[in-house]
């Protein structure tokens, strides 16, 4: 019994657009708050996770190039990947990178530092990304959250690629800090409507 | 003959869904976001879900 496919199920393309979008503009890299603020806002009003269940592009770019297209080993990912240790450690170092990123942003906004026309992959190397640049109507400080949160959509999806390739398909989904979040607040809702009954 | 159906490990499982796309029979559901759920009733054994999990914790269990 094939499953007919909904409208979600080609979100996949606008994960993709989104990625060569930020080549071409980087400001195009503030869409990226949707993925950010609809998978919360979806786990505290509604207490699930349908982001991941059934929306998330990028999940769904993982399967069709893992799956379909036969890019993944297909095998068993590590067991410490998977262990509550790595999973909330990785939520609380992208975390920390994440409020360092909004740091940056605030010091350009306040004229303190000079706009760093760079992506940077992995939290380490620094690319000039100046090409995709062509100034901005407000504050340089709009063009380096771009910057900035561009390179925390490209060193994610560059990790998702690698362990894709490495494990499973959607081994991102495992370690995902977006999934580790809502599903923390998914429990943490069950608790306390638990606690309510 | 012995019959398998899936099971999952609920205190490993990240909600991702994953398995929910594959399952032939639309017998998993992930209530309230916190772990898969497999309707055992319905369960045929295949497991596409076991292959699909990315985090592998989903096996196979003899019930008879």
């Amino acid at each position: 019994m094939k499953r007919k496919k909904k409208w979600y199920d080609y979100l996949w393309i606008a994960s993709l657009t989104y990625l060569i979008l930020g080549f071409f503009n980087i400001l195009f890299a503030w869409l990226g708050l949707f993925c950010f603020f609809i998978p919360l806002a979806i786990a505290v009003i509604k207490g699930n996770k349908a982001y991941c269940n059934k929306y998330c592009g990028r999940g769904q770019l993982f399967s069709l190039v893992g799956g379909r297209f036969g890019l993944s080993r297909k095998k068993d990912i590590p067991g410490w990947i998977r262990s509550g240790y790595f999973r909330y450690g990785f939520l609380i170092f992208f975390f920390v990178m994440f409020f360092l990123m909004l740091w940056n942003t605030w010091l350009v906004f306040a004229g303190a530092k000079n706009l760093g026309a760079v992506v940077t992959l992995l939290w380490t190397f620094k690319l000039p990304w100046h090409w995709a640049y062509h100034g901005t109507l407000f504050s340089d400080g709009v063009a380096q959250f771009a910057f900035g949160f561009y390179s925390v959509m490209l060193t994610s999806t560059v990790l998702g690629f690698l362990t894709m390739a490495l494990f499973k398909p959607r081994s991102w989904c495992v370690y995902c800090p977006m999934g580790t979040m809502t599903q923390l607040i998914c429990k943490a809702k069950n608790v306390t409507t638990s606690q309510k009954q | 003959m012995a019959k398998k159906k899936a099971a999952v490990s609920i205190r490993e499982c990240v909600a991702c869904g994953c398995c929910i796309k594959v399952c032939p029979r639309n017998t998993i559901t992930v209530p309230n976001g916190i772990h898969a759920v497999i309707n055992r009733e319905l369960c045929i054994g295949c497991g596409k879900c076991v292959k699909e999990c990315p985090a592998s914790i989903i096996s196979l269990e003899v019930t008879e």
